[in-house]
């Protein structure tokens, strides 16, 4: 099996704090893979480090055994890389439409086209109307997202992750914060995310994490507590000590 | 109708022309011919007009705050005057885009400085590079006349046909051309993927780059294209006034700029207009009414803008005519709102 994203010795400090200590991961192709932790764990700082959004002190990215650690943001997001956030970012003043047609139009490298409007390229219009109909969003396509309800602001910044194609899809508390009732919408999105889409999913909450990961990474202190199965790292006294207890008391 | 069709039409709806918009332009049309006494006020109106779509470009779309704006404005109308002066380039539309690529390479050589930090280092970054360059054009007074200006301009007829006339005609209609044109560019431009990607830009850079879009690089160019535009205002000042001063570069210039959008709005290209018509008709009434105090007037005013909200005073404006045209065209039609009222 091949491996999709590696992490390789990674180092991170914030003045004399370790948020990531000597972290090796490595995420194989078409994994459905969870990296859980306590709060505080750094699971966020190790996505901004995949991502681009910050530097590692030390140690190696590698996607698809290139390594990626000294590439910006959005070349990331071109090779393959895209990411959604554990709190909304999405464009306020955007609508669905616009926002999954200008990742289209990106990741097709016609996102500098100043002459040509939106809306005249047919291959354009027939992702954008696929992707709005799998993710729900038709019907709400011209309103402005900050007034759409918190699940369909959820769906959408899934659906903007997707709409760059990545062979590689960083998902943050895609459910978090998402009222009972729109759940499900959000969690079948996920189920239905295409098999040869490699999955890395940073999560709080344990049900979704067990009903879907083939593959579990526990993050402590900024460090790699264990790594296994669902089955073995539920089982496992040190995790359940450190998160799951600590998760039970909470 | 199926959903990529109807994706289509949904997408391509904001670039579509409305009547308010042609309404607009036949209007604008129309004061050139109605008022002939009136030439001159209504250059100054399209020129701040054009100035204030430039700042619009990048305040609008992209979020980028100036308080600087004037430098571009500046460097394209002693470009001009130049130009004319020494009899480098005779003919007054290429010396126009000439002096408008001028301050586009200067544009494009500062946005550099300007696309880092936040806004409040924007604002320092464009004040600066303004006063800046008013020092250097008093400092090098034997090129740019110093504190008297540029002195002794003629300008050649436009297209080798049309004359500068005494009374500002030929001035105000060519000024009137070459804000259509340029308006028609910017309104292409910001219906784009290029101009979507600004919105993005503005609305969550973390977000944009997380999509793909290369920000930096976005930035760079609309602050280049808006540069050119300033620089295009700034021509039109020095060939259709014959005079270029070290004023152009004023603070007070890059202010009046901002207090334009404040008035007529960002983001919907329209608001500089609307903003440079409302200005100066502001000023003109106020500046009769007490010569010395009229900023103080001006002043209040702004207070009410931001306190009452833009929004409301427009709707409260244009209740008469929207619900005029309402009746004619049978739906829901916009005037003059801001899109973001519109919707």
């Amino acid at each position: 099996m091949t491996i999709a994203l590696e992490t390789r010795n990674l180092e991170k400090s914030f003045g004399g704090l370790r948020v990531t200590r000597d972290l090796s991961l490595k995420v194989m192709q078409g994994a459905r893979h969870a990296l859980i932790g306590p709060n505080g764990a750094g699971k966020t700082t190790v996505i901004n480090q995949l991502t681009g959004v910050l530097t590692p002190n030390s140690g190696r990215i590698l996607l698809e055994d290139h390594d990626i650690t000294g590439l910006s943001v959005h070349r990331r997001v071109l090779r393959g890389l895209s990411r959604t956030f554990q709190i909304n970012q999405l464009y306020a003043d955007l609508t669905p439409l616009e926002t999954i047609g200008l990742a289209v139009s990106e990741r097709m490298g016609r996102g500098g086209d100043w002459w040509r409007r939106m809306g005249t390229r047919a291959d354009v219009n027939a992702e954008i109307a696929e992707l709005l109909s799998r993710f729900h969003l038709l019907d709400v396509m011209t309103e402005l997202t900050s007034t759409l309800p918190y699940g369909k602001q959820r769906l959408l910044e899934i659906a903007v992750a997707i709409a760059a194609k990545p062979r590689v899809l960083l998902l943050d508390e895609p459910a978090a914060g998402v009222p009972e009732s729109e759940r499900h919408d959000i969690l079948a999105a996920v189920a239905a995310l295409p098999r040869d889409v490699t999955v890395l999913l940073i999560e709080h909450d344990m049900d979704l994490v067990f009903s879907f990961a083939d593959r579990i990474s526990v993050l402590v202190n900024g460090g790699l507590l264990t790594e296994g199965a669902p089955d073995e790292v539920a089982r496992d006294p040190q995790v359940r000590a450190v998160y799951l207890g600590e998760a039970a008391d909470a | 109708m199926t959903a990529p069709s109807d994706v289509s039409s949904h997408a391509m709806a904001s670039a579509r022309w409305r009547i308010s918009e042609v309404a607009f332009w036949v209007l604008a049309l129309g004061c050139a011919f109605l008022f002939p006494s009136r030439y001159l006020i209504m250059t100054d109106i399209v020129r701040l007009g054009l100035f204030a779509l430039s700042l619009d470009l990048i305040l609008g779309y992209a979020g980028i705050v100036s308080l600087g704006h004037a430098a571009f404005f500046g460097v394209g109308a002693y470009a001009a005057g130049l130009l004319a002066l020494h009899g480098i380039i005779n003919e007054p539309v290429i010396a126009l885009v000439a002096a408008g690529l001028v301050a586009a390479v200067l544009g494009f050589l500062t946005s550099f400085l300007v696309i880092r930090g936040v806004d409040l280092t924007r604002l320092m970054v464009t004040l600066g590079i303004a006063l800046l360059l008013e020092a250097l054009a008093e400092r090098f007074s034997d090129i740019t006349g110093g504190t008297d200006g540029l002195q002794g301009i003629e300008m050649q007829p436009i297209l080798g046909l049309f004359a500068f006339d005494m009374f500002g005609r030929t001035g105000l209609f060519y000024s009137l051309v070459v804000l259509f044109i340029l308006f028609l560019l910017a309104r292409r431009v910001v219906h784009s993927p290029f101009g979507l990607s600004l919105r993005a830009i503005k609305n969550n850079p973390l977000r944009a780059a997380a999509i793909g879009v290369p920000v930096n690089r976005r930035l760079i160019a609309i602050y280049t294209l808006a540069a050119f535009y300033a620089g295009i205002a700034g021509a039109l000042f020095t060939q259709t006034t014959a005079l270029a001063s070290l004023d152009v570069f004023s603070f007070e210039r890059s202010a009046d700029l901002m207090l334009v959008l404040v008035i007529g709005g960002t983001g919907y290209l329209y608001g500089g207009l609307i903003g440079a018509v409302v200005f100066k008709m502001l000023q003109e009434l106020f500046q009769s009414i007490t010569p010395q105090y009229w900023l103080f007037w001006i002043g209040l005013v702004l207070v009410v803008i931001v306190m009452v909200g833009r929004a409301r005073i427009h709707r409260f404006v244009l209740f008469v005519p929207n619900l005029i045209i309402r009746q004619l065209a049978g739906r829901k039609a916009a005037v003059a709102v801001p899109e973001s009222d519109a919707s």
